[in-house]
């Protein structure tokens, strides 16, 4: 029942998602200007860039490009149809189908702002399936910390304002731990490494998504 | 606790720790020399803080639970509170760093930390003040401060361990590691960490009353 429900939610948003193409064209072309204003002031200047700096740039456009594409798939549910869906579905698949659908747009973001950043700025990455699990595992992170998040700043009055300063500080851990574990595989470093680091966020975002389920039935009965 | 011994207990306490704390004698050692007297100040502060925030997340839990306005108020107040003691922790904190690292805000994880931390209870602050609709505020800012506290707690006690850090005790409890305090330091530092923890809890248990005041007066105005 509850899989039905995930299931019916997340093809609607990817309907509405495929109907607008607003957030995926919007955040395309943000990640290509931002990725083309880092390419103008870093490395047309130097020429060089140092392997932290670019890892470092990386992960900023990646973390604003997630934060303004999450903060919209609540701001979008207008009163009416949440409380239309109040009447046909469970909370929990709301926030679930929205944490899934969350995951699979910052993916394809941060796969093709890679894709962008990669040709702008060269790609100095040593390790490239290590990366490439770090984007995968911070796709996870952001989706389901900043889902609930987006709900909260939603049901808030000036909720554009709100959702940077309510996401900054809950989601800097989890950008904590994946600059470890991309830098690490920026030096090819053993994967061993980063071992630690990989548990602690599975962990984290665990603790988070569970929380997510458990809290937002009382955010949507307000 | 409305009878007064807890409170003529935290004056003793905390006469105690300050007259002690200052002409007690404590154990010379190198670079912290005097300075390890901040002991009984600084790091007293974060046992308040953490305590506090506690205390707050329970009465979050409590109003999601119940609905009770009157848990709302206790968890903010506490949480205001609680910053409060974060922000004094801070300053002595870089009081002491200025003396014994040379610098009152070296680049430390603990450090970062705890400035992160305090971002999100002043978000939580901000989000409160957004919403003038008494229930719903209640509502989502519990559902804020239960959130944030999940993500807060490993922020200050799992992420600062994996790196090296100036603090001392790394790798273990670093408020209390036997091995490197001293009897001297013993005696005051546990009552310290009581004495300040019961002046948090005392301070917001006066500005709950106030704010009950407040109320009461407000809707005689009313009527």
């Amino acid at each position: 029942m509850l899989f039905a429900e995930i299931k019916q939610l997340i093809i609607k948003d990817f309907q509405l998602e495929w109907r607008k193409k607003y957030a995926l064209n919007g955040m395309l072309l943000y990640v290509v200007s931002t990725a083309y204003i880092c390419y103008t002031s870093f490395k047309l200047r130097a020429n060089d860039i140092e392997p932290i700096t670019w890892n470092t740039l990386y992960w900023i456009v990646i973390l604003f490009t997630a934060i303004l594409a999450i903060s919209k798939s609540f701001a979008d549910e207008k009163d009416g149809r949440l409380l239309y869906l109040y009447t046909l579905v469970s909370a929990e698949a709301v926030i679930l189908s929205k944490i899934i659908f969350n995951f699979v747009v910052v993916l394809v973001l941060s796969v093709l702002g890679l894709l962008v950043y990669c040709l702008f700025m060269g790609g100095p990455v040593q390790d490239w399936p290590m990366f490439l699990l770090s984007i995968l595992l911070a796709s996870i992170g952001f989706a389901t910390t900043l889902s609930l998040v987006s709900g909260i700043a939603a049901k808030a009055e000036n909720s554009a304002m709100l959702m940077p300063i309510l996401s900054f500080p809950v989601v800097i851990p989890i950008l904590l731990l994946i600059l470890k574990i991309s830098k690490n595989a920026l030096d090819g470093l053993d994967p061993s490494n980063s071992a630690d680091e990989i548990l602690i966020l599975v962990a984290l975002d665990v603790i988070v998504g569970v929380l997510s389920v458990i809290l937002y039935p009382y955010l949507w009965r307000s | 606790m409305r009878k007064p011994w807890w409170k003529i207990l935290t004056v003793i306490l905390l006469l105690y720790t300050v007259i002690h704390g200052f002409l007690g004698e404590v154990p010379r050692q190198p670079i912290l020399n005097e300075s390890v007297r901040n002991l009984y100040f600084h790091v007293t502060m974060w046992f308040g803080m953490i305590t506090l925030l506690t205390v707050s997340i329970v009465n979050s839990v409590k109003y999601l639970s119940k609905g009770n306005l009157y848990h709302d108020l206790l968890a903010s107040e506490y949480n205001k509170t609680a910053i409060v003691f974060g922000i004094l922790g801070c300053i002595t904190g870089s009081i002491w760093g200025n003396y014994t690292w040379g610098d009152p805000w070296p680049n430390d994880p603990k450090l970062n930390a705890v400035a992160i931390g305090m971002l999100i209870y002043l978000a939580y602050m901000v989000l409160r003040s957004s919403m003038p609709d008494p229930q719903k505020r209640a509502r989502i800012s519990a559902v804020y401060n239960v959130f944030a506290f999940a993500v807060f707690i490993p922020l200050i006690f799992v992420l600062p361990r994996m790196v090296a850090s100036l603090h001392p005790g790394n790798g273990g409890n670093p408020g209390l590691k036997p091995a490197e305090t001293t009897t001297e330091l013993r005696i005051v530092f546990y009552p310290a960490i009581i004495a300040w923890t019961l002046l948090g809890v005392w301070i917001t248990s006066l500005k709950i009353r106030f704010a009950k005041l407040e109320e009461n007066q407000n809707n005689n105005i009313n009527e």
